[in-house]
């Protein structure tokens, strides 16, 4: 029964769907994907409670048995994932409704909705399965439907970044795929747990190197990955606020999740840490989060500062891969869960700035914090999570990242985290300061606090920020068994 | 291009075998090569040839583009449904073996279903994409 809940998961959004694309009226098809989307984070939670108390759920797809058959195999790691993703789903989609009508012409809400579907079954789809290639299928469904939901903003540029995001995405798909390819070659199978079985005799062969750099590379791609992040900017600017909250929330963790999951269950430790691996995600990492925070500061549109900030926190999470130990996979995990409720916030809380305004330039939003307060408290409360505060979220994220780096007496990777989070003060300041200490515009005095149907989602992501800084149970709890899952040994 | 003749009849008398073609492609998928990709494609290559030598319009008439979208959804949902119904017949997703009184007669009806499904979605996919492209820069 378990196994069909786990299945339900990706069948769900991918039957609503099409459905959605039929349906005549924008409201419709909205109706149909916050119920599926609300269903979806009721099972995704069932799934993570049965998989934390009763262990590892399997399924065979069509009753074929794995290792031929493809298998859905879900543990700690990707039944935290899943949750992160309908969880999100299920709270941008209310706020999709007042947003998506004000910035996408009604005769394609219908589309809009399926392909947000799409995208949404498509990133449960790579968090549910345990074979690669069906991997690849969902991650290919995912892409292209949001290539599609991004080239639906507002403004031109959004074509273009759509273009070059589309490029970027199709490389590293591509990438992926010769990288699976290679190591089928090798090993014959497909399947995750067989691969990790089957790679150890074959890991001395150049093919299986070839094969685990392009997996990397290609899903690096994917994840924005310093210096790799080059479509992220562009692709967060111009999409429809709902699908930059979407993204920015769910898509980057799903290919951090990929990058656990191969690193450490499909290649065996000692094949990995014989390669540069971890230096090179702790180079990058170190890099991306000096490097795109300094980028923030210099940004004139939020939304943008905003993207530059994200690929900073991927730095962050980089940093955890780099560790390659049990704590710092932990800190990793948190920080994939904490980020998706901070930068999910705080893109909500601009989108309500741009649902009355229409733009969220610097010059444009200057003063609006007073007339604006919930839109305003949402923002502080959000940023003071980005920078690491105690009693938010992002502070657990830190705080475990510094230890994982303390264990390893990398003082250089502390250094750098500490420098990055002064980075945050900065450009968060920055936003803070224009908001509520510059007056407002003079055509923009009449401008009145944002409708509630948008600000109650984006005070549910605030607050599960400041629940989760000071209830760390639930979050630390998993991401450690996650961590275990994976087969980290400490030090 | 309405003018020229030979045009006209030989596709005409092309396109009821190109038809007749796809659908041997279809529905012969289980024995020999073939299947729902394969003759999606080669049925809206039917169109497609009318759409070159009849005009853009007359292809619209005989497919709206309303009932192409309808056909691209029923699609996904055929193949997705048989799932649906192997799910409660007390199979696992897709497992078609549960649909027939034998294994090997249910696994035959739902591969046949499913790349029915297959078809439809390619065959209106295919033209939604050229009616997309061909239909560029008109009022």
């Amino acid at each position: 029964m378990q196994g069909h809940l786990s299945l339900l998961l990706v069948v769900i959004p991918l039957i609503a769907a099409p459905v959605a694309a039929i349906l005549p009226r924008g409201r419709l098809s909205w109706a149909l994907a916050l119920v599926v989307a609300a269903i979806c984070a009721i099972l995704a939670g069932v799934q993570l409670w049965a998989v934390v108390h009763d262990g590892v759920i399997s399924y065979e797809l069509g009753g074929w048995a794995p290792p031929w058959g493809i298998e859905y195999r879900i543990d700690a790691v990707n039944a935290i994932v899943a949750m992160i993703v309908a969880g999100i789903a299920a709270i941008t989609l209310p706020y999709a409704l007042l947003s998506a009508e004000k910035e996408i012409p009604e005769h394609q809400l219908p589309l809009f909705y399926s392909a947000f579907l799409l995208c949404f079954a498509g990133l449960l789809g790579i968090t549910q399965t345990g074979d690669i290639f069906n991997l690849f299928v969902f991650l290919e469904i995912s892409s292209l439907s949001s290539y599609a939901l991004i080239s639906l903003g507002q403004k031109r540029q959004a074509l273009t970044s759509a273009y070059q995001y589309l490029i970027m995405g199709t490389l590293g798909a591509t990438f992926f795929l010769i990288g699976v390819g290679l190591i089928y070659s090798q090993t014959g199978t497909l399947n995750m747990m067989d691969l990790a079985l089957r790679l150890p005799e074959v890991s001395g062969l150049k093919t299986v190197h070839t094969g685990f750099a392009f997996i990397m590379i290609g899903f690096a791609l994917k994840l924005a990955l310093f210096p790799l992040h080059l479509w992220l900017p562009n692709a967060y600017t111009y999409a429809p606020t709902v699908i930059t909250v979407f993204l920015a929330a769910t898509a980057t963790k799903v290919a951090l999740y990929v990058i656990l999951r191969v690193l450490f269950t499909v290649f065996p430790h000692d094949f990995v840490s014989a390669t540069p691996t971890g230096d090179l995600f702790l180079l990058s990492g170190m890099t991306g989060v000096i490097s795109a925070s300094i980028y923030a500061i210099y940004q004139v549109d939020v939304k943008r500062l905003l993207a530059y900030s994200s690929v900073a926190q991927i730095g962050y999470m980089a940093l955890g891969i780099g560790f390659a130990s049990s704590l710092g996979v932990t800190a990793t995990i948190i920080h994939l869960f904490n980020h998706a409720l901070m930068k999910g916030a705080l893109f909500m809380a601009v989108g309500t700035i741009i649902y009355r305004i229409g733009s969220c330039h610097m010059d444009n939003i200057q003063g609006l914090g007073r007339q604006m307060p919930w839109t305003f408290g949402a923002i502080v409360i959000g940023g003071l999570s980005l920078i690491g505060v105690p009693g938010t979220a992002g502070f657990i994220s830190k705080w475990y990242l510094v230890l994982a780096a303390l264990e390893q007496q990398a003082w250089i990777v502390v250094a750098v985290i500490l420098i990055g989070s002064l980075l945050a003060v900065v450009y968060i300041g920055k936003v803070i300061e224009v908001l509520y200490f510059r007056p407002a515009k003079e055509t923009h005095l009449a401008v009145k606090e944002a409708p509630m149907l948008l600000l109650a989602p984006t005070w549910v992501l605030v607050i599960a920020n400041i629940y989760f800084g000071l209830n760390t149970e639930l979050t630390v709890g998993i991401a450690q068994r996650a961590a275990q899952v994976l087969g980290v040994t400490s030090g | 291009m309405t003018n020229n003749l030979i045009l006209r009849v030989v596709s005409k008398s092309l396109i009821p075998l190109i038809i007749v073609f796809a659908l041997y492609v279809q529905f012969h998928g289980d024995y020999g090569p073939g299947g729902g990709f394969q003759a999606g494609v080669i049925m809206s290559a039917a169109i497609i040839l009318y759409a070159l030598v009849f005009g853009l319009d007359a292809a619209e008439q005989v497919i709206p583009s309303t009932i192409l979208r309808i056909l691209a959804s029923l699609g996904v949902l055929i193949y997705a449904g048989v799932g649906v119904v192997t799910l409660f017949l007390g199979g696992n997703y897709l497992d078609y073996s549960v649909l027939g009184e034998t294994r090997v007669a249910g696994q035959h009806l739902g591969i046949l279903l499913v790349e029915l499904g297959v078809g439809m979605t390619v065959f209106s996919v295919m033209l939604i994409i050229f009616f997309a492209f061909a239909g560029r820069g008109r009022p």
